[in-house]
């Protein structure tokens, strides 16, 4: 089964599929007359050539980090989990209740007690489609594809007839109190001495999506339970026979996954608009399955993809702003992406392994390598093709 | 409510069923054929935009209808080579399209005709127009039956009666012809139909072709029926509607007619919150309603009321065994 080398299986896999996408978009961005070089120029110097646009750029990556590690571990389960965008609608609704109904003192106890809200509501959210795979058999991708919508009816309800002030016409809740301000970047690095922009919503959420790498990381590969999710995720007959209950597998795996959705919305809802208002994820649950697909569902990969899309999307502000291509030309490399490194997997995937193969025949008989099996697309499909 | 509101309810059920008829029929053959497609979102969408942009440039909306075909067939075509021939999960597939879709048809209306986004107006003959059925002006005024028949039966674009065409031939083609038997075959047991010397790989490329056909004219019907032009989203989550109705369906073509129906009551409902109120005596929220069909699907789905069951082999590549 191990064809290749594991670092052509972990870089060169996702760096041709990507290569592929970045080819495709150059071809759509040249099909509507500009010029894929001066757009690639432009990105780059509006999402990392200032403070500024760092901070954008990190903003955008810590919301992905949190969906990109939710879609990831539940990838490791073999179970796909679409409906992280309606988990960290769920969470903003968490640090919204936490935020305006409980008189915090400092902001660093009100990120502890709306962090844990975001993720219980988040948690709860995922449970629930988790809880019907489990014990009902009902496809979790239906489901949590059903509970996207059940969610943004339900906070489209409660911003409208709820916790709109009284005489706001806006539909969203009132401003959080000043206690529970999460300090900037900006605000976090003046006192080192480092000059950040001000003005950039990048704040104190990164580090801890930084640390929830660090905590998925341990979980996956250094504890028994991240063991159990891996062997439920590669072998599901296995791993019953093993005595690893498929119920809570499924379950625990869909709340962590749902409590990482949810937990986003320390960074949107509190650290960004400090107040909860309508489509406050604005897609990041989806852009989590682009980065999970290319980071392998290994927290490092999230991370740097996380960071991929958070140029992305700030770079595709600015060629919005500037030039005459709209912000959708993100959502279109975001399905390239998808397609290349999840759908066509295969398809970048079964040549690579010929011409390895091929190499391989004459030379002497090498030792086969330790690979784990990566987890991933490959391992969220069916055992039937493997 | 009076007799000629609960007619012009019943007749924008219609109107809002049909598209969602077009696509459940389409999950159906793909599904049916053991194809998961999650992408009728956004074949939808990509069929909305190339049918208004096309009626819009050439003033013909059949060439729109052929075009907005045209577009979903393709991405159809990308779901099958990821899904089928590379063995992909389609699941992930068909978000990809979805998001192909929704930038794409808003880049390039941009790129088309710079409106931000949309494309212009339809009139005349590059929109499809309601027909009015023989002897619909002259029964008019028959008690009863006048305005059931000149209100709710006449009166719709030719796309609406080809929807409701469309599920008898369904039922005939999936259930009455060999054709139908091994689609049917393959999204149970891919293996048998195998070595039984029929093509897996040529029957399930046709189920996903005729999803992709069903999509576009449920996407043509949109921006050249419905609405007079595409707007950006515009297919607005029907496409997952559609794929509540069909687990709704069970999977069947005449269930399909009914959870589709009722799921367009519901829209229709939504946008007349006077109608609820005067019938059941209080007041239901627009957003409960617009939640209704997801809601519902999810109790299905648990099996609490009747167990859905889809084909047996759906979602999974087949794999030749050598």
């Amino acid at each position: 089964m191990d064809v290749m080398p594991k670092w052509a299986e972990v870089i060169l896999v996702p760096l041709i599929s990507l290569l592929l996408a970045a080819i495709l978009s150059a071809l759509v961005i040249l099909a509507i007359g500009e010029d894929p070089i001066a757009a690639v120029n432009l990105m780059v110097k509006g999402a990392l050539g200032s403070t500024y646009g760092w901070g954008y750029t990190l903003y955008y990556a810590t919301n992905f980090i949190f969906t990109g590690l939710a879609v990831a571990v539940a990838f490791h389960a073999r179970l796909f989990n679409i409906g992280g965008e309606g988990q960290a609608m769920l969470g903003g609704l968490g640090v919204a209740l936490a935020a305006l109904y409980i008189p915090w003192p400092h902001w660093t106890l009100a990120l502890i007690g709306a962090g844990t809200m975001a993720a219980l509501f988040g948690a709860v959210w995922a449970a629930i489609p988790g809880w019907l795979q489990a014990k009902r058999g009902s496809h979790v991708v239906i489901t949590t594809i059903m509970f996207n919508f059940i969610a943004a009816a339900l906070l489209n309800y409660v911003l409208v007839n709820v916790m709109r002030p009284p005489g706001s016409m806006d539909p969203a809740s009132a401003r959080f109190p000043e206690a529970v301000h999460l300090p900037t970047l900006h605000e976090l690095l003046a006192p080192l001495g480092i000059a950040f922009s001000k003005s950039a919503p990048a704040n104190v959420s990164l580090l801890v999506a930084v640390a929830a790498c660090v905590v998925i990381w341990m979980l996956i590969w250094r504890t028994r339970l991240g063991y159990e999710i891996r062997a439920y995720g590669h072998s599901q007959p296995a791993a019953k026979y093993a005595g690893i209950s498929p119920v809570r597998i499924t379950m625990v795996t869909m709340i962590i996954s749902g409590a990482l959705a949810g937990l986003m919305a320390i960074n949107n809802v509190m650290g960004e608009s400090e107040r909860l208002v309508l489509n406050a994820t604005e897609g990041a649950g989806f852009i989590g399955i682009a980065v999970a697909l290319m980071g392998r569902s290994h927290p490092v990969g999230v991370f740097f993809a996380a960071l991929l899309f958070g140029f992305l999307y700030q770079g595709g502000a600015e060629l919005a702003l500037w030039t005459s291509i709209p912000r959708e030309l993100i959502v279109v490399i975001q399905a390239l992406v998808i397609l290349f490194t999840g759908a066509l997997d295969n398809m970048v995937r079964m040549p690579l392994e010929r011409l390895f193969l091929m190499f391989r025949r004459p030379g002497p008989p090498s030792p086969t390598p330790e690979t784990e099996p990566k987890p991933g697309p490959r391992s969220a499909q069916s055992e039937s093709a493997e | 409510m009076d007799y000629i509101t609960l007619i012009q309810l019943l007749d924008s059920t219609v109107r809002l069923a049909t598209p969602l008829l077009l696509a459940c029929l389409a999950g159906l053959f793909s599904e049916r054929a053991g194809v998961f497609d999650i992408g009728l979102e956004g074949k939808m969408l990509a069929a909305a935009f190339f049918s208004a942009a096309l009626a819009s440039i050439t003033g013909s909306v059949w060439l729109g209808l052929a075009a907005g075909i045209g577009a979903s067939m393709v991405l159809s075509a990308v779901h099958g080579l990821a899904s089928i021939t590379f063995r992909g999960n389609q699941l992930i597939s068909g978000v990809a399209i979805n998001f192909l879709a929704a930038g794409m048809t808003v880049l390039i209306a941009q790129d088309w005709f710079a409106q931000g986004g949309r494309t212009p107006s339809l009139f005349g003959g590059a929109r499809f127009e309601p027909i009015t059925l023989p002897f619909a002006k002259t029964v008019e005024d028959v008690p009863f039956l006048g305005p059931l028949y000149e209100e709710l039966i006449s009166g719709h674009s030719i796309l609406v009666y080809a929807a409701f065409l469309a599920v008898p031939l369904t039922w005939w083609i999936l259930f009455r012809t060999r054709f139908g038997l091994r689609l049917r075959a393959v999204g149970e047991n891919p293996a048998a139909v195998d070595t039984a010397g029929v093509s897996v790989v040529g029957l399930r490329y046709a189920a996903v072709g005729i999803a992709g056909l069903l999509c576009g004219v449920a996407g043509a019907y949109l921006s050249t029926a419905l609405q007079a032009g595409f707007v950006k989203d515009m297919s607005a989550g029907r496409g997952f509607i559609a794929l509540a109705a069909l687990i709704f369906a069970k999977w069947r073509p005449w269930y399909a007619l009914w959870a589709t129906l009722l799921f367009g009551l519901f829209g229709a409902l939504e946008t007349r919150p006077d109608v609820i109120q005067s019938v059941i005596g209080i007041k239901v929220q627009g957003q409960l309603l617009g939640a209704l069909p997801y809601l519902m699907t999810v109790v299905i789905l648990a099996g609490f009321v009747g167990k859905a069951i889809p084909p047996r082999a759906g979602g999974e590549p087949y794999v030749k065994e050598r």
